[in-house]
């Protein structure tokens, strides 16, 4: 039996570990939602958060690029009047908004003959499509991560590209070798999944992350 | 020495066998294993059992394990009914035997037979005796002499060692350790994996002075966390070959992630293979070849390669494959340049590929072989098209005019030449630490044909490539190795 952390408790979850996490603030009302973004600096996204809801962009509870209070508040009613009875603990999480034009996405999973392993792979609208997906037996070891970017087949998208800088390689180790460690250290954690990691400049960026543990979650 | 080489001991070195079930019935299992053993020149004692007492191929059998002599068996090859093998052991253990190959079928792949397996696990342990099966084909071990099988592959003495759940691609593997010359060490049918698992005899394998490759057909690896660290001190210190069968999906775990969605079991144990080291081919001959090249070649500190070709078309494809392949075709340096336009008419390609386009004389090859592996902007060269010569003298030799007319002299120089210049290659190849990999389609019929370029090559112990394409990818998975270790190296600093 497993249950899936809200975005915000998963990024805490990462946060702990040692990945780094855009500041942001989860809120229950429009007025607040309109202080934490002027506290975070326009423009900003916000998106509806609690543990039940999984699919948020296919149910329209992500607004992006809002700049200015108006928006803000416009944006946070929608998505607090977008509520349903079954989603039980559901607030509004503000992030401010990180833009980049490559993603990957991150993870990690249990194989049951293997158990928990690092996942690594090429993010975007494409990403299920192209497949670029790689994996390594957690933890890692020395010099596992750099292969692990290597590794995949699309690796081209990671270095300088179409005016983008190359990745800080070190810096998307470092997430890869921390995912590493939660699967190694963390029996209850039974999967995690961050997509997008969006690469902005140089910096991997968490934007959103499911993180899936044992239990119930009562 | 290591724990583990002591516990495989009465396995791969026994000091006798004991044979159940041997009979005056050529067709029966025991028998079969019993011939192998003399036939192979076993060169420990056999200790044949017949309950009857009966003569084996005219040889006294014994009626009971209890009538040898103690501590002169180390191993017992049991192809006796399952339901008598539990009595059996318990005799061997009294005598001394410590390691047991189970032949017999009638345990967990068979529909009643779950428990007896667990029983003949149990009953090992309690006994301590090593149980490699059950259903299992049996094992060879050439330092010994000793092929314990009811098949009947026995390859030469040489440095690689296989482990294979699948009796058929064990033979298969051993078929091209005798078609090549290359041999072998060891090769065990894991069979059931009862108690011994593929991860066990890799482990071995790793520690094994007399295995400088392990080769291994698997389907499953069971404790995929222990295989991977099995993996990881093998390949540490010596190859890992490996080929998967059986690539299952996982919808399973699909579920509710993401993650979950891209992720697929074969994904997985690809990217174990990477992270750990392990060469992993599709097809049994790429990793035999693979296996074999890694026992023969010196390996490559880099992935600059040199073609050297006797013609353009395979030149051509080479330097295709040697590109997708991710291999670096240098510009053909200056110096060498330089050096071989002093040795050659113009006509020659004056690039990589080299192609002396016929320009040689009789010292040439070799000339340019040591030259080429000599430079130091090279690390790997692939030899293609020996043995055409050679070709061309057996049609002389087969012709209506031979030994007239001056076929003869031609002839025999042209074989000649052609062996020496497999030869040459290997000479350079171990002088200069770097890989020669020659390829040539003559491979496949070098050794019925007693062609003398293939043939020359298998002299000097090593392998032909059937192709240049074939040889690009061995190659490949040399440079992938050769990285992964100086990665291993880096990171112990």
């Amino acid at each position: 039996m497993s249950f899936t952390l809200s975005e915000h408790e998963s990024k805490q979850l990462l946060r702990g570990a040692g990945i780094e996490i855009p500041d942001e603030r989860l809120v229950e009302s429009a007025d607040a939602a309109v202080r934490a973004a002027e506290e975070l600096g326009f423009p900003v996204a916000l998106k509806l958060c609690g543990r039940k809801i999984a699919h948020k962009t296919e149910r329209g509870l992500v607004r992006l690029g809002l700049s200015d209070a108006t928006a803000v508040r416009a944006a946070a009613q929608s998505l607090l009047g977008a509520r349903r009875s079954d989603d039980g603990d559901a607030r509004v999480l503000v992030c401010r908004m990180v833009s980049g034009r490559r993603e990957v996405i991150a993870g990690l999973v249990r194989d049951p003959q293997f158990g928990p392993c690092v996942m690594l792979g090429l993010g975007g609208i494409f990403a299920e499509a192209v497949g670029d997906v790689a994996f390594a037996v957690a933890p890692l070891a020395p010099g596992d991560a750099e292969d692990l970017i290597d590794s995949l087949q699309y690796k081209k998208v990671l270095g300088p590209f179409r005016g983008e800088p190359a990745v800080n390689r070190k810096a998307l180790a470092a997430v890869l070798e921390s995912l590493g460690r939660i699967g190694a250290e963390r029996a209850d954690v039974r999967s995690i999944d961050i997509n997008p990691l969006i690469i902005a400049g140089d910096r991997p960026v968490v934007i959103d992350a499911l993180v899936e543990l044992e239990g119930s979650g009562a | 020495m290591k724990e583990i080489v002591e516990k495989f001991r009465p396995l791969f070195y026994p000091r006798g066998v004991v044979v159940t079930g041997v009979s005056q019935h050529p067709g029966k299992f025991g028998t079969v294993a019993y011939h192998n053993l003399i036939a192979c020149g076993y060169q420990g004692e056999l200790f044949p059992i017949n309950r009857e007492g009966v003569e084996s191929f005219g040889r006294a059998t014994y009626k009971s394990i209890a009538e040898i002599p103690k501590g002169r068996a180390d191993l017992v090859f049991l192809c006796t009914p399952a339901a008598v093998n539990e009595e059996l052991l318990r005799e061997c253990a009294k005598t001394g035997v410590r390691a047991a190959f189970v032949a017999s079928a009638g345990y967990g792949e068979a529909e009643d037979g779950a428990e007896m397996e667990k029983r003949l696990v149990a009953l090992g342990r309690e006994l301590g005796i090593a149980i490699a099966g059950p259903n299992g084909q049996g094992l060879i071990s050439t330092s010994v002499s000793m092929c314990a099988q009811i098949v009947a592959p026995y390859p030469p003495p040489g440095p690689i060692s296989v482990v294979s759940q699948s009796g058929n691609l064990a033979s298969s593997f051993m078929s091209y350790g005798s078609l090549t010359g290359v041999g072998m060490s060891k090769a065990i049918s894991c069979g059931n994996s009862a108690m011994l698992q593929l991860s066990d005899y890799l482990e071995y394998y790793g520690e094994d002075p007399d295995t400088a490759v392990s080769l291994a057909y698997l389907e499953g690896v069971g404790d995929g966390r222990r295989f991977a660290e099995v993996a990881r001190a093998h390949t540490a210190k010596k190859p890992l070959v490996v080929v998967r069968g059986g690539v299952t999906s996982a919808g399973k775990r699909a579920a509710s992630s993401h993650t979950g969605a891209l992720a697929s079991d074969d994904r997985i144990f690809s990217g174990v293979c990477r992270q750990m080291g392990i060469t992993r081919t599709e097809t049994i001959e790429e990793a035999y070849e693979a296996a074999a090249a890694f026992a023969t070649q010196p390996l490559p500190r880099g992935p600059r390669t040199l073609i050297f070709t006797v013609a353009g078309g395979w030149g051509v494809l080479t330097s295709d494959a040697c590109v997708n392949a991710g291999l670096e075709l240098i510009p053909l340096p200056e110096d060498l340049k330089a050096k071989i336009d002093t040795m050659v008419p113009a006509r020659w390609s004056r690039n990589n590929p080299i192609d002396l386009a016929g320009g040689e004389t009789r010292d040439t090859i070799p000339e340019v072989l040591e030259l080429m592996a000599a430079h130091p902007d090279v690390d790997a060269i692939v030899y293609l098209g020996i043995g055409i010569q050679a070709s061309q003298a057996q049609m002389f030799r087969r012709g209506p005019f031979w030994p007239d007319h001056g076929l003869e002299r031609i002839g025999t120089f042209h074989e000649s030449q052609d062996r020496r210049y497999a030869l040459a290659a290997a000479e350079a190849s171990t002088k200069h630490g770097k890989p020669i990999l020659i390829a040539s389609d003559l491979a496949y019929t070098g050794a019925s044909y007693a062609n003398t370029g293939p043939a020359g090559v298998r002299e000097s112990g090593r392998v032909t490539s059937p192709s240049g394409h074939r040889a690009i990818r061995t190659l490949a998975r040399m440079v992938a190795y050769s990285r992964f270790r100086a990665r291993v190296r880096s990171n112990e600093h």
